[in-house]
């Protein structure tokens, strides 16, 4: 039953998001003053769906909301409401509930949701239109046609009677083995100039490989344009005449027309003529090579949803392999050294690496698998800008890039906090009212853009407003204040460092909790988050121009390459990904600045941490030879000191425990193979340690 | 004593197949296969004959009134009995569903004894 109960989640999940996309769709046609009614007929769809699905697996409360929101949809479709802003801002929030009620177990007695209070609002949105008049009996539509279409199927085809819309049957073949691509190729022709109501199969065709459909629409283009866009090989088209009766042709009691057989009744002078009606031919797509069998065979099972944990669990078995495959290595290494097995020794190292390519590409077919464009994400963030946007009266344009830029599945769920966050930010404080970006200069919607990349084995998404920009001197000004700094240090910050300000704990200016998270968290919480995923967020910024945010993140965290290098006799991991080089370490070139210790490698100046001192052990370095590795994050360097490098090896990161996951400094722990464990090095986090050390020092100061 | 039940369930949300499916297999050993539109449907129908069609009333393009009506009027489908599903209780599809030809008519929610129960004794009445 859980394994439903999942099923259930994610189809309910995936109705929602496309939910959300549609919604947006729909606020930018309202905007344009183009509300389109197919899109209307989506979103009553997917809630419709939704409400079936909630009441069989138990989700009483959510088919409930479901419920109310079709009714209030279908007041739209029908035009007995008018799309308005406000019914909009109704609809988004029922997304929200959707998500909320989806999170929470539908077992707990009583929701954090306040069911009651979105219901109550829902009954009071939307002015009233009266009701459209049923004129469906004026036309002739045989009772046979009526008799198959569902409730909601009607409801469109009173619809468009109603508004005067004309209705037409066409007729097609289909060949069974190429249904899909037809079907597609019909929809795509008839969407800008007709409405399609349903399909009805009429009956096999030909060899058996065809099916004829009769197909009714509405449009209000010319039978000539339609004739045009929709007709060809084996196709007609009827138009259905107002004013027949439709007694003329009932067949109802028996079921084999569906409608009523040709000739057509004749049209009223006032009526466009029908359309000559083609002679049937062949079916219009010739028969490829793939049988009718393999095709559907294949269509059934195309995709398939896997529990993230599953894959979590095949991750971990490719990492025992790799230890295994080590193992069998080091075997082969000792043969090598018996003479007689040398012949053994080297076929050995064949398999063994046949083995490790293979083991490779099992690896990489893992990630690939875990891997989801950060579309789905954005599409999310694009209806809290709508939202944020209304709040504060802003205009403001959301212009997305890269949208299928793929990145793990994990850290997508962990991202959307911060991102949400960045987001408000930009509106609440960086995008400037409309009147005020006019008398800037300015054009008085704002643009918030949204872009996603992929660098390397790095994510980076970029957040960026063309808004009023951080001053450096301000934030200068409220860290002195909150004494986060002194004046003295202050005065030698450069501009960028100025700008990093806001990352500091405690810097956040927010009073009030935000309305929309709840949380009213600061830059710093933003910056920890995303360091815990491995990522380093950037700020740069313009006064009068805007500011630009850049997050850069691992592609993954599942599996990862790493240097493993000794301190103390112990052995840490160190993600390859942030490793730019290793070097022997001179400790003659060290020299002290500002109370760190630097180096200077190629003219630049490196900040260095030794690691037997922050780990408080005794180096151990064989002959007094150590190793600066260069570890690199976005757009901050360092080097660190260890006693030896122990070569490269791909790992499984573990999760530390509870009790130790407050440890700064380590992401995680790793099974090398011979009971070997070693700690992961937190990059990004030691990174931080370095650059805010100038603080931290200060604070100690102060106390 | 029979062959085992060959069952065809017609729905165009995965959970609802997900459902008849376990609810199938589980209560009556049935053997299941799944189309998620009725355009599917007529293109796995022809393959096999089927002991039972489980059919959803409202799916995008080809619904399932039209699939009954369409299998009623089949040569080799005219007698395979078929349960009809919707999202509540529609009266009027109910109606059209039943005149169309359809065995049995059950309204969402419902669960997998009563599901069970229908598929018996629509089984039982056209044996």
């Amino acid at each position: 039953m859980s394994e439903l109960r999942d099923e259930f989640l994610a189809e309910a999940q995936e109705i929602v998001e496309s939910l959300s996309r549609d919604l947006l769709l729909l606020d930018q046609a309202q905007k344009d003053n183009l509300p389109s009614q197919e899109l209307i007929n989506e979103v009553f769809r997917a809630v419709h769906t939704l409400k079936g699905i909630a009441g069989m697996f138990g989700y009483g409360r959510l088919g409930e909301v479901a419920h109310a929101l079709e009714d209030l949809l279908d007041d739209l479709r029908l035009g007995r409401k008018v799309l308005e802003t406000e019914l909009l801002d109704v609809l988004f929030e029922g997304v929200e509930v959707f998500q909320r009620l989806l999170a929470e177990s539908p077992d707990v007695e009583v929701s954090e949701v306040d069911v009651l209070g979105f219901l109550e609002e829902l009954t009071s949105v939307g002015a009233s239109r009266p009701p459209v008049e049923d004129e469906l009996s004026a036309y002739a539509i045989d009772t046979s046609v009526l008799a198959v279409l569902t409730e909601y199927e009607e409801h469109r085809l009173r619809t468009n009677v109603a508004k005067g819309v004309a209705l037409y049957r066409l007729k097609v073949r289909f060949s069974l083995t190429t249904i899909d691509t037809q079907l597609e190729d019909l929809k795509a022709r008839a969407k800008s100039i007709a409405e399609i109501i349903t399909y009805l199969p009429s009956s096999s065709g030909g060899d058996g490989d065809a099916i004829d459909l009769d197909v009714l629409l509405a449009s209000s283009a010319t039978p000539a344009t339609l004739e045009d866009v929709l007709g060809g090989e084996g196709a007609t088209l009827e138009r259905l005449s107002r004013g027949t009766s439709p007694a003329t042709s009932v067949r109802s009691t028996e079921h084999h027309a569906l409608v009523p057989p040709a000739p057509l009744p004749t049209p009223r002078p006032t009526s466009a003529p029908p359309a000559p009606p083609r002679a049937p031919s062949e079916p219009p797509v010739a028969r490829r090579e793939v049988t009718a069998d393999q095709l559907s065979l294949r269509s059934v099972a195309h995709t398939v949803r896997v529990d993230i944990r599953k894959l979590d669990h095949l991750m971990n078995v490719v990492g025992e392999l790799a230890i295994v495959r080590s193992a069998v290595m080091r075997l082969t290494e000792k043969l090598r050294g018996r003479p007689e097995l040398r012949q053994l020794a080297i076929d050995l190292h064949r398999i063994n690496r046949g083995f490790e390519r293979h083991l490779e590409e099992l690896q990489d077919g893992i990630l690939d698998v875990r891997m989801v464009p950060l579309g789905q994400t954005f599409d999310r963030l694009a209806r809290i800008v709508r939202q944020v946007a209304r709040e504060h009266d802003k205009e403001v344009q959301l212009v997305v890039t890269g949208a299928e830029t793929e990145i793990d599945k994990l850290i997508v769920e962990e991202l959307s906090d911060p991102l949400m966050h960045l987001i408000r930010n930009a509106i609440d404080h960086g995008i400037e009212l409309p009147k005020i970006r006019e008398s800037a200069g300015k054009p008085g919607t704002g643009t918030l853009v949204l872009n996603a990349y992929q660098k390397g084995n790095h994510v980076v998404i970029e957040i960026e407003d063309d808004g009023a920009g951080i001053n450096p001197q301000v934030l200068v000004e409220t860290a002195i204040r909150r004494g986060l700094v002194t004046e003295d240090v202050a005065a030698d910050m450069s501009r960028d460092e100025a700008l990093q300000l806001i990352f500091l704990p405690g810097f956040s200016t927010r009073t009030k909790a935000s309305d929309l998270s709840g949380r009213g968290v600061g830059m710093d919480v933003v910056k920890t988050n995303i360091g815990r995923l491995g990522g380093v967020i950037d700020v740069q910024s313009e006064v009068g121009a805007g500011t630009k945010l850049t997050i850069t993140l691992p592609v993954t965290l599942a599996i990862i390459s790493a240097l493993l290098v000794r301190v103390g006799g112990r052995e840490y991991a160190l993600p390859i990904t942030a490793v730019q080089e290793a070097i022997v370490f001179d400790p003659r070139r060290v020299r002290r600045v500002e109370g760190r210790e630097v180096v200077t490698l190629r003219g630049e100046t490196l900040t260095i941490l030794r690691l037997d001192e922050l780990f408080r052990t005794q180096s151990d370095a064989r002959g007094g030879r150590r190793y600066l590795v260069v570890v690199a994050v976005g757009q901050k360097r360092m080097g660190l000191v260890v006693d030896g490098l122990e070569g490269q090896q791909d790992i499984v990161i573990k999760a530390l425990g509870k009790s130790l996951s407050r440890v700064r400094g380590f992401s995680g722990a790793t099974d090398l193979g011979d009971q070997r464990v070693a700690l992961v090095l937190d990059a990004p986090g030691l990174l931080d340690e370095v650059h805010s050390s100038t603080e931290r020092t200060l604070g100690e100061g102060r106390r | 004593m029979d062959d085992v039940l060959r069952v065809l369930v017609v729905d165009d949300s995965s959970a609802m197949r997900a459902f008849v499916r376990a609810s199938l297999e589980t209560e009556l050993g049935a053997d299941v296969a799944e189309a998620k539109s009725g355009f599917e449907a007529l293109r796995v129908l022809p393959r096999e004959p089927w002991g039972l069609v489980v059919v959803d009333v409202n799916m995008p393009d080809i619904n399932g009134l039209e699939l009954v009506s369409f299998l009623r009027r089949s040569e080799v489908h005219r007698a395979t009995p078929v349960i009809l599903i919707s999202t509540e209780a529609s009266e009027v599809e109910r109606r059209r569903g039943l005149e169309l030809g359809a065995d049995a008519f059950l309204a969402k929610p419902f669960d997998t004894v009563s599901l069970a129960a229908t598929a018996r004794r629509v089984l039982g009445e056209t044996k």
